[in-house]
């Protein structure tokens, strides 16, 4: 089936561009980067078609990677029901961000039309790894696409390499996703060590006799890898710097594949979760308290791409609550319609950017309705859908978790409906600051976006509408994860629908029909208004908890302790030492033939003793 | 007869080797080295190396010694300075003598018995005849190399003694 | 007893090496120098000779022989050599050439 011509096609564009795209006008640049990704989603359709119903899965192994003793590493790629829906995801949603791209990064300033080569080479990179991700049929494939993701994103981030946020964003993102990758490292060795392998297969079907406890531990590591990769609690603080990036690398890699990653490296180890009920519970806990955080701080943002990446940080705890209780293809539901709305939404945003010649001020805008009537209605439909109104997709995947919190804990239920609300009301907040209203702005010709960003964008928007209407995602993956109870109830769906309308209704009253109330809330709860906009201090308290000490202490203890006194004295050391026994070894050429001579007679002695003792006296 | 032969000419050669090193005035030194040469002939002698030892005389005693006794002459050696300087061999030099003299002694006793002998006519393998016959089938390639490092010798001694031309 | 141990031959060639080698060590001249290494060369001739009368070989007699060539042409170089050196210093003591110094 040739599988692995659905990551290479990527990584062939990538070396393209990377090695030569210097010199390509930018139109040749398009044809490799953009047609590489479309190229590896037609392959992806044929291969899913000619899979047919997927009950099993279908590996093609490469080459054997590692050897050691009886435990063994391939380079296997598999497809099953999972991974069907995530290599569409990918590569479609990829596809249409790239197509979105020529448009957006037409204008860049700087030498090679502004790095365009360079920015289309690091996405098409990106894909490389994210497919490799998802392909993986065990731990460490995986993990290399985890790793590679996360350098992409880094590079990426840091795309205007000379604005100090931007490379200080990318450096963020980067360390402290490794600390999530600690943990999943460690999660890995305790797997190696428990079953012997990191095949998924073996694994998965060993879980089932292994002990709870070891089991529980091995979650729990995997979570930490997954809180690092999908910005959940305590690890989220990188991904709202990630704005710093172009708009489209907000969209793809912090919206809709790489973020997701770890919800889909947990709803793949369900096996593994399901036996050990503990580690289940952390997530759910973690996921919630993650969504009502992040969706408290998206309030009181100004700027419109931030305002989106907490909604993804809160989304993504969705997904988490959805893996969390037991209903997986819920999670992976909420995955796929977040992946179309969230885009949608990040390239919407950067539409209005685009329009404004860069303002990204939700205080500069305001009355774009008529001036970019386009992008207006695309990003309604994905409010509509994200605020979970039915029969729009984010209402079936939302619904779905919430039923389904309900029935494991009910106030995850409650907690999770009130996010909802909230979700509601800053996502419409945005939208009525952005488009209602007087033009607050400096721009004198706000234009709309040409055609080549806007077919994407409606695309999305049909996807937002009616994908999870179309899309029977559940239904298709129940046949791979173990059945939840179902069953509807309506009175549960009504309540969260209520809450949705209720928001949106909220940030009507507030910032369309009486602005003035908006500033006099803000006032009368300064201290919690200030708390909610600085984010709550995390990035401050990390900062003086953990960076600062380790920062001081590494200069103080490992730099001049350790690698000047100990290691340079010891190669400077080593180096005094032999020009001092040069020195003593020098005395002996005085130039006086006698001493030689002398030498001579003391070496012939110690020569004749040496035969004498060696040779044994008969 | 064989041991009083020995003796006597064992101790000439002692005697005179000790002079040698002893003598300040080199053409002492000079004429007592002929000496042990001479007394090395007869020893040769005793051991049946009639061509050695007639050749000792000829070369060694004869010319090598003449020749020694040219140079010495020519550069008008005189007596030694006094003044000895180097540490080295004033610290070691004694010790290692011993030692190395100690050494020997004692390997040469361990190894050799006393029961072989040697007396005079016991190896008559040292003629001429017998001597030529191995020079020019065993050892004739040496015998070739010599002649050429001969040959080397004398150019480079003409080189470097002759007198610069002006 | 009329027979002379082999062992006294030998331990007379040590005498005369060991002679040889306190002369070169502890005299000034150059000549006086050289002539200590031809006694050092004449104590190896004896023992050559000595351990060909032991095996009942002329091979000693041959080894003695050519090292009494090289003894000869090793002298006439050497004497042309310290004859360059007494005309280039005027001197002939050995402590003196040390040009080799560091």
């Amino acid at each position: 089936m040739q599988l692995w011509l659905i990551p290479l096609l990527p990584l062939a564009g990538f070396a393209i561009n990377g090695l030569f795209g210097r010199r390509f006008s930018k139109g040749l640049v398009n044809v490799f980067a953009v047609g590489s990704v479309v190229l590896s989603f037609a392959w992806v359709l044929k291969t899913i078609l000619a899979l047919g119903d997927l009950n099993s899965a279908y590996v093609e192994h490469y080459y054997t990677w590692i050897q050691s003793g009886t435990f063994t590493v391939n380079w296997d790629f598999a497809v099953d029901r999972l991974t069907a829906v995530m290599l569409l995801v990918v590569t479609g949603i990829g596809s249409l961000i790239h197509i979105y791209s020529i448009g957006y990064m037409a204008h860049e300033h700087g030498p090679n039309h502004g790095g365009y080569y360079r920015f289309f080479a690091y996405m098409n990179l990106f894909m490389f790894f994210m497919l490799i991700l998802v392909l993986g049929a065990n731990f460490l494939v995986l993990f290399v696409g985890w790793e590679g993701v996360g350098l992409c994103s880094y590079l990426l981030i840091g795309f205007y390499f000379d604005k100090k946020f931007a490379t200080d964003a990318g450096n963020k993102a980067f360390i402290v996703n490794r600390i999530g990758d600690f943990g999943f490292s460690l999660a890995m060795f305790y797997i190696v060590k428990n079953f012997g392998s990191l095949d998924f297969s073996t694994v998965f079907s060993r879980a089932a006799n292994a002990p709870v406890e070891v089991l529980t531990l091995i979650g729990l590591l995997l979570m930490v890898g997954a809180a690092g990769k999908s910005a959940q609690i305590p690890l989220y603080v990188w991904l709202p710097d990630a704005m710093a990036g172009p708009t489209p690398v907000s969209a793809l890699i912090h919206a809709a594949t790489m973020v997701t990653a770890g919800v889909y490296m947990t709803a793949r180890s369900f096996p593994i979760y399901t036996h050990a009920p503990i580690a289940m519970e952390v997530i759910a806990v973690i996921g919630i308290a993650t969504a009502f955080f992040a969706a408290t701080i998206g309030i009181a943002q100004n700027d419109i791409k931030k305002v989106f990446a907490y909604s993804t940080v809160s989304q993504l705890g969705y997904m988490f609550v959805g893996v969390g209780v037991g209903a997986f293809s819920a999670g992976i539901y909420h995955l796929v319609t977040h992946a179309f709305f969230k885009a949608l939404l990040f390239l919407g945003s950067g539409s209005v950017i685009h329009a404004l010649s860069g303002e990204q001020d939700l205080r500069n805008m305001g009355g774009l309705r008529s001036k970019i009537p386009w992008t207006f209605w695309t990003m309604m439909c994905a409010g509509v859908a994200i605020a979970g109104i039915p029969p729009f997709s984010g209402f079936y995947s939302k619904d779905e978790i919430l039923l389904a919190a309900y029935r494991h804990a009910p106030w995850m239920y409650w907690l999770g409906t009130v996010t909802a609300g909230i979700t509601a009301f800053y996502v419409f907040r945005a939208m009525f600051l952005a488009f209602f209203g007087d033009y607050r702005g400096h721009e004198h010709h706000p234009h709309e976006s040409p055609p080549v960003m806007m077919i994407p964008l409606t695309i999305l928007a049909l996807l937002s509408l009616g994908g999870g209407y179309f899309f029977k995602v559940p239904h298709f993956l129940s046949a791979f994860f173990p059945p939840l109870e179902a069953g509807e109830d309506s009175s549960l769906m009504a309540i969260s629908v209520a809450a949705g309308l209720v928001g949106i209704l909220i940030a009507y009253i507030l910032y369309v029909a009486k602005p003035a109330v908006a500033d006099s809330l803000a006032g009368s709860f300064k201290g919690l208004y200030t708390l909610i906009l600085n984010k709550y201090f995390v990035d401050e308290v990390y900062d003086a908890t953990v960076v600062n000490p380790v920062v001081s202490g590494s200069r103080a203890l490992l730099w001049k302790g350790v690698d000047v006194e100990v290691i340079d004295g010891m190669a400077n050391g080593v180096a005094s030492r032999a020009r001092d026994v040069g020195g003593v070894l020098r005395l002996l050429q005085s130039g006086n033939i006698r001493s030689y001579a002398a030498w001579v007679l003391f070496g012939s002695v110690m020569v004749i003793v040496a035969l004498g003792v060696a040779g044994g006296l008969r | 007869m064989d041991i009083f032969l020995f003796l006597v000419f064992a101790i000439i050669a002692v005697v005179a080797a000790i002079n040698v090193v002893v003598q300040t005035h080199p053409i002492s030194s000079a004429v007592s080295l002929i000496g042990v040469m001479g007394s090395l002939a007869v020893l040769y002698l005793l051991l049946g190396a009639e061509f050695l030892a007639a050749a000792q005389v000829i070369v060694y005693a004869g010319a090598i010694m003449v020749l020694f006794i040219f140079v010495i002459m020519l550069l008008n050696a005189g007596t030694e300075a006094k003044r000895g300087r180097s540490l080295t061999v004033q610290l070691l030099g004694v010790p290692l003598l011993v030692a190395l003299l100690g050494l020997l002694a004692y390997f040469v006793q361990r190894l050799f018995p006393q029961s072989v002998a040697v007396h005079f006519g016991g190896f008559t393998g040292g003629t001429a005849l017998a001597v030529g016959r191995a020079l020019f089938t065993t050892y004739l390639l040496p015998f070739e190399v010599t002649s050429l490092l001969i040959l080397i010798a004398i150019i480079g001694a003409m080189v470097l003694a002759r007198k610069e031309m002006d | 007893m009329t027979e002379v141990p082999i062992s006294w031959y030998l331990t007379l060639s040590a005498i005369l090496f060991a002679l040889g080698v306190a002369g070169f060590l502890f005299r000034r001249s150059i000549i006086t120098v050289f002539m200590s290494i031809e006694l050092m060369l004449n104590a190896v001739n004896l023992s050559f000779i000595t351990f060909s009368y032991q095996l009942k070989q002329v091979n000693g007699h041959l080894f003695a022989f050519f090292v009494m060539v090289v003894a000869a042409a090793e002298a006439a170089v050497g004497l042309a050599i310290i004859l360059t050196i007494f005309k280039n210093r005027s001197t002939l003591n050995i402590d003196d050439i040390d040009s080799m110094k560091n």
